[in-house]
């Protein structure tokens, strides 16, 4: 049974934060400018209005406060949700995500979970001023004890944000702000791929294409334009971090025998990274090519009116296919 | 230019109902807690310092134990007995207690076995207690000041969930979170002052100031008395003798149960000193003076308690039993701590997450796998 509505990206997440709110009188959310205005884009546009200020919290504007206060919010029995607005401004909360949420279950040895969602906007693609547009995934997905995962359609907003909610383990959410007014069919009835799936989403059978966030788009375009070439790909989007569900990656490259990772994070020591690895170490004797990176340079993200330099686009993908069809 | 301090144990503002020799000696701005100390009864004295001699005798039994090798390291608490006593038998057993690592005193007098906090230093265990079963006493913190965050959000947990502020406080929950001067530079306790005030938490604030964190004076923290900044904040603020159990008890009692009646977070300064070092690895010959810790020790809780209820009439026999428990309870820690045996392997890859997580359970398998290879070698 099915139940589809055609939702922009944030509208769906926004969807999705309501039914968990809806479901669970515990799950509130924390952050800066998040209730009345809603949030800088809007995400939780008219959930204070409808739940009130003590589950939409206009917090202080002090990040390691707000991580802080969730860890303790969790000791009584709440799970909050975090708006960071923006990837740039986590890092003050990086001592109580890393050292303090990461290994507080480990330390409680069992008896406790801590059960919080830190919803972080990444990612270029708006041309907006520094510490706007970063991608730190990997800083994240280095952490044992947290999960990290990324949707990059509208559905997978609408139910990721909810396992996310419902997962007892403390998640870094990353949402490709570049997607936020990307349209998508959204069904209300049937669950999504669980969290930590990745998913194949263009079938292919000449070189495996892999990304997350937004870099999925950009991956299907790349697809197409090869498709116009003759060249067959296949594209997965990870949609989780940490763990990663390889399987599906592993049995496509078994097929192809030629995989790219891409992603605007910088490459170096980056999530791209640790997959090229796991598949040279997993899919040896399929390999045709050395896998691929294709990321974000390793300087600083650039001022913003070369931030289309920066970024992989589907040409520079394309580029990479050419390399990897060469050997 | 270093910052002059007026002496600060002596200074008017802090309340003292002991004096150093023990005699019972108000300064005027006990007044208002005299009810709360002339309510307690003489069990309730006897017990203050019954706390303190027992857990003063375990804290040298395991100064001693990582002298012989058996801890990694030990971080005492002498000295600090009298505030730590006082401030947590103000708290009811529903409260809500955040120590940071030196609170030994505090958290055995919440039922933490003592073992469990050998064990931490020990390196069997990150964590070492189960805080549901021991009076919500959390587990220590080593990353200073990040616990007065933790603290704040169960306290607004507290306040939306109406546990709190009810005026019956038989059912109503407070929070008392420890720190010292080093973490009051840290960026986390402002951040939790703030929030503390705005949500209007039901929390007290513990300050221990014990004047040196590791090798630095409190006056590289501060150029003015600690207990200011919460008044910065709007967090009512008072500076206590910290090495007068029950001044520390008074101010401590009064702050909890004004905060559990809904009047907002309350903070303590109480001046003590660390007679110690900061933990078994630190030399403070180095950057402090004997006649510092001479005229610290003229000051020593243990002896003031004493004398205090000497003066009442206590009888000798009291204060040799209590000696006696206290060697019986060292001694007790001393077998066990002899006793305790390593710990598995696979505890390393336990409970880091709530949820299976296919990363960890493979290394986990692997790892079991590569240690039963050299058993079957040896077959």
């Amino acid at each position: 049974m099915s139940d589809i509505q055609t939702l922009p990206f944030a509208k769906a997440l926004n969807a999705g934060l309501r039914a968990a709110m809806a479901a669970d009188d515990h799950v509130l959310l924390m952050g800066e400018d998040i209730g009345p205005l809603g949030g800088v884009f809007r995400v939780t546009e008219g959930l204070h209005a409808e739940f009130g200020s003590q589950r939409v919290l206009d917090t202080p504007l002090a990040e390691s406060g707000i991580v802080g206060t969730a860890i303790g919010l969790t000791m009584a029995g709440f799970r909050p949700v975090i708006e960071i607005q923006f990837d740039g401004f986590v890092f003050p909360a990086f001592d109580q995500i890393t050292t303090q949420l990461a290994k507080l279950t480990n330390r409680h040895e069992g008896t406790a979970n801590f059960p919080v969602v830190i919803r972080i906007p990444y990612g270029g693609h708006i041309g907006a001023v520094e510490h706007h547009q970063e991608s730190p995934e990997a800083y994240f997905a280095h952490t044992p004890g947290l999960r990290v995962v990324s949707p990059s359609t509208p559905n997978d907003a609408y139910w990721m944000i909810q396992d996310a909610i419902a997962s007892p383990d403390p998640v870094i959410f990353l949402e490709p702000k570049a997607k936020y007014w990307m349209k998508g069919e959204v069904d209300v009835a049937e669950r999504a791929l669980p969290l930590h799936a990745s998913r194949v989403v263009r079938r292919g059978t000449d070189v495996t294409l892999v990304g997350h966030g937004a870099m999925v788009t950009t991956l299907l375009q790349a697809a197409a334009l090869a498709e116009g070439e003759g060249t067959s790909c296949e594209v997965i989007d990870v949609r989780s971090l940490a763990p990663i569900d390889y399987e599906p990656i592993l049995e496509s490259v078994r097929r192809t025998g030629r995989m790219i990772y891409a992603q605007e994070a910088p490459g170096n020591v980056s999530v791209g990274s640790e997959v090229a690895a796991t598949v040279m170490e997993r899919a040896f004797y399929a390999l045709e090519a050395p896998v691929l990176r294709v990321s974000g340079f390793d300087v600083p993200f650039p001022p913003a009116k070369l931030e289309g330099q920066f970024l992989p686009d589907a040409d520079r993908i394309l580029e990479a296919v050419d390399r990897v069809l060469a050997y | 230019m270093t910052p002059s301090f007026e002496a600060p144990a002596e200074a008017s503002d802090v309340v003292r109902v002991l004096a150093a020799d023990g005699s019972y000696a108000p300064s005027p701005t006990a007044e208002r807690y005299l009810p709360l100390i002339d309510a307690l009864t003489d069990a309730e004295l006897e017990t203050f310092y019954r706390d303190m001699v027992v857990v003063r005798a375990f804290d040298r039994q395991a100064t001693n134990l990582q002298r012989q090798g058996q801890l990694a390291l030990w971080p005492p608490s002498l000295g600090q007995e009298a505030a730590q006593v006082g401030s947590v038998r103000a708290a009811r057993t529903h409260d809500h207690v955040f120590p940071s690592y030196r609170e030994h005193v505090v958290v055995t007098t919440r039922g933490v076995d003592p073992i469990d906090i050998i064990r931490l230093m020990r390196g069997l265990t990150h964590g070492g207690w189960n805080p549901a079963d021991h009076q919500n006493t959390h587990l220590y913190t080593l990353v200073l000041g990040a616990q007065t965050l933790h603290a704040t959000g169960l306290g607004m947990g507290l306040v939306f969930d109406g546990r709190t502020g009810t005026g019956d406080p038989e059912k109503d929950e407070a929070v008392i979170v420890y720190y010292g001067d080093g973490a009051s530079s840290q960026g986390d306790v402002h951040e939790a002052m703030v929030f503390a005030a705005s949500y209007n938490t039901p929390q007290v604030f513990f300050l221990q100031n014990n004047h040196w964190a590791i090798s630095v004076p409190v006056s590289t923290q501060s150029r003015v008395p600690l207990a200011r900044r919460g008044e910065g904040y709007g967090i009512p603020s008072v500076r206590v003798d910290g090495n007068d159990v029950l001044a520390s008890y008074a101010v401590s009692k009064l702050a909890l149960d004004e905060a559990r009646s809904g009047a907002g977070p309350r903070a303590i300064e109480a001046l003590t000193y660390r007679m110690g070092a900061h933990t078994t690895s630190d030399d403070p010959t180095k950057y402090r003076t004997s006649d510092e810790e001479e005229s610290w020790a003229e000051r020593d809780p243990i002896a003031r308690m004493r004398a205090f209820l000497q003066n009442r009439g206590a009888s000798a026999s009291f204060f040799d039993e209590v000696d006696a428990a206290a060697a019986a309870y060292a001694d007790d820690v001393r077998v066990r701590t002899n006793a305790l045996g390593d710990i598995p392997t696979e505890i390393m890859f336990d409970h880091v997450y709530g949820d299976a997580h296919p990363l960890v359970q493979e290394q986990q398998r692997w790892l079991a796998e590569y240690e039963a290879s050299f058993e079957e070698g040896n077959a």
